[in-house]
């Protein structure tokens, strides 16, 4: 039998009032077991498409189905099928860890006697039983939202809904939450519906990737395909000296298309041509440059190829839209 | 599948009463100031015992009305604080992600708050006991006096919860806290209504309710049964319950979109 995607979204719509549409008829498909990364910048829309995904927020227009319920009109089945750990770990700092999953087995309404085994074996799993009966608000913020992944899975949803889960972890934190968020799919099944502003996070984790600008979807496929969608490599220059700045500039342009890149000069290569060229062609103009690199495609590429912005220059300009 | 309903009110409550438990921040000023001020007033205004129509000779006895409408404006600032702390972190919207219903979302609330104002009153009264204060109803005005304490603190308690989903600002319920506390000061708290010789304060005491909550407990510890004080007290206590408890309901199901 064929199992309905996990999450069906079509032409989904979210206005407020007094701002401009915050998502703007994306459609989406995610299927069961599949970790499914939403990139996008501060203020893309990302947020709000999870709001409205885990029934917290109607959609204005469109339509949404996750685990097979409409979000609009089963909006009880929609929550008893998934788990969501939203943005900032919402735990209340005077409880400690095991009073959280205590209250969270309540109302999802675990039998009484299994409540006890459940928070025992998720705060094994989340490495958190040393620190059980610690108020939360003495816990790192690595341990908060390990505390918050397993808050999520407490009634065992098929489908989980992680926003932005890494945004302030240390390396160490967030590369001990993406192991766990990938045995969850791997080893229970579990769908995993995952926002981030990383760039590597959404390479590392995801099996497919949606990126998000806007509130529109302006990308979607696996990390791989959508980066040999870009193709070709780039290279990127950092001048020794600012007045050569448009000398390069326009010697580089005879070697490939020019990049929008703040920082440095770059260009995506013509087809066939390579470092060494380039390299040859400064030496042979007496160009110093402190740093020159050949760098593979990545996401921030596909990301500046669809929406003519870097991502990390995008989260810097629409910071003032994340605080809607 | 959904646990029922007294569960769900029992966690949330349990958790309500707890976290007031582990700040003493929150759970001693509704305890210390309402008597420090009731041994103050005592102290200095015993001389209003002699004047001619004044209903008892302790004004201890008299005052000691007046720390269960304190304490129960103290519940009406936590609930709301406490509550729209949650709405700011957004463990509210964690809760509203449970299968929990926002009837047991308020009433777990207003459960933790209730019970807390029974235990502010058990100790007032303790207090009372222990400054020689007589109760003229006896053991079944205790007891009545605690079922109205319940009362107020779930009228007030509603009333923060109506404040804080209207609001979801902790800040905007700690300064209307004050404007709370002026009915308090323009009520009968320490001259009974009939020895009010001011007349815009007479008729501001005569017009404000609270005047007639106290009245309702200092009927209780001075004068006996007075079915008058306790009808008016009582209804005025329901009314606000009831007016508190729809207008917070109707605050949740504008905050609560959830589908």
């Amino acid at each position: 039998m064929v199992r309905e995607n996990s999450i069906v979204v079509e032409k989904l719509v979210r206005e407020f009032k007094k701002g401009p549409r915050a998502v703007d008829g994306i459609d989406l498909y995610v299927a069961p077991g599949e970790i499914y990364g939403f990139l996008g910048p501060n203020g893309a829309g990302k947020s709000t498409t999870v709001l409205m995904l885990t029934t917290l927020l109607p959609p204005t227009a469109g339509s949404a189905r996750v685990g097979g319920y409409d979000v609009r009109t089963e909006g009880p089945k929609v929550r008893s099928v998934i788990g969501a750990a939203l943005q900032e770990a919402a735990l209340d700092p005077l409880l400690t860890g095991r009073d959280h999953l205590k209250l969270q087995a309540m109302l999802q309404a675990i039998p009484k006697a299994e409540r006890r085994a459940r928070q025992e074996e998720l705060l094994e799993r989340v490495g958190l039983t040393d620190a059980a009966d610690r108020k939360v608000r003495g816990y790192s913020g690595g341990m908060k939202r390990r505390l918050d992944l397993a808050l999520a899975l407490v009634h065992r949803p098929s489908i989980l809904f992680l926003d932005e889960p890494t945004t302030g972890l240390d390396p160490q934190s967030r590369t001990a939450l993406w192991e766990e968020v990938g045995r969850l799919a791997r080893e229970d099944g579990v769908t995993v519906f995952l926002t981030t502003q990383y760039l590597e996070e959404a390479d590392v984790l995801a099996d497919r990737v949606g990126i998000i600008d806007g509130g529109k979807i302006v990308a979607e496929g696996t990390p791989t395909a959508l980066k040999d969608e870009i193709g070709r490599p780039s290279i990127h220059v950092m001048p020794c000296r600012e007045e050569d700045r448009p000398r390069i500039a326009d010697l580089m342009k005879g070697y490939g298309e020019p990049l929008g890149s703040d920082r440095d000069l770059a260009v995506r290569l013509h087809e066939g041509i390579g470092l060494v060229d380039v390299v040859r062609a400064m030496d042979a103009e007496g160009v110093v440059v402190d740093d020159i690199e050949l760098r593979a495609p990545t996401l921030d590429d596909v990301f500046l190829a669809k929406t003519g912005r870097t991502l990390e220059g995008a989260a810097a300009g629409e910071d003032g839209a994340s605080a809607r | 599948m959904s646990s029922p309903l007294l569960t769900q009110v029992g966690a949330l409550a349990q958790r309500s009463i707890m976290r007031t438990a582990r700040q003493p921040a929150s759970a001693i000023p509704p305890l210390i100031f309402p008597v420090a001020l009731l041994l103050m007033n005592s102290g200095g205004l015993r001389a209003s015992t002699q004047l001619p129509g004044f209903p008892t000779d302790s004004f201890v006895a008299f005052a000691l009305a007046v720390p269960f409408i304190q304490g129960a404006l103290f519940s009406t600032m936590n609930a709301g604080t406490d509550l729209a702390r949650d709405i700011q972190t957004g463990f509210f919207s964690r809760l509203s992600l449970t299968p929990v219903r926002g009837s047991a979302l308020l009433a777990g609330q207003i459960t933790g708050i209730v019970v807390l104002g029974v235990l502010q009153a058990v100790f007032y009264i303790a207090v009372g006991l222990l400054l020689g204060v007589r109760f003229e109803s006896g053991v079944a005005g205790v007891a009545v006096l605690l079922v109205y304490a319940a009362l107020i603190a779930a009228g007030f308690g509603a009333l923060g919860s109506f404040l804080a989903l209207r609001t979801g600002s902790g800040e905007s319920i700690q300064s209307l806290f004050p404007a709370l506390f002026v009915f308090l000061f323009i009520s009968s708290m320490n001259t009974p209504r009939n020895l009010i010789a001011v007349p815009w304060f007479h008729f501001l005491a005569s017009i404000n309710p609270v005047s007639y909550l106290i009245e309702c407990v200092r009927s209780l510890i001075i004068t006996g049964w007075d079915a008058e004080a306790l009808a008016l007290g009582f209804s005025i206590a329901i009314a606000l319950v009831v007016v508190s408890v729809s207008a917070a309901t109707w605050a949740l199901s504008r905050r609560m979109e959830r589908t």
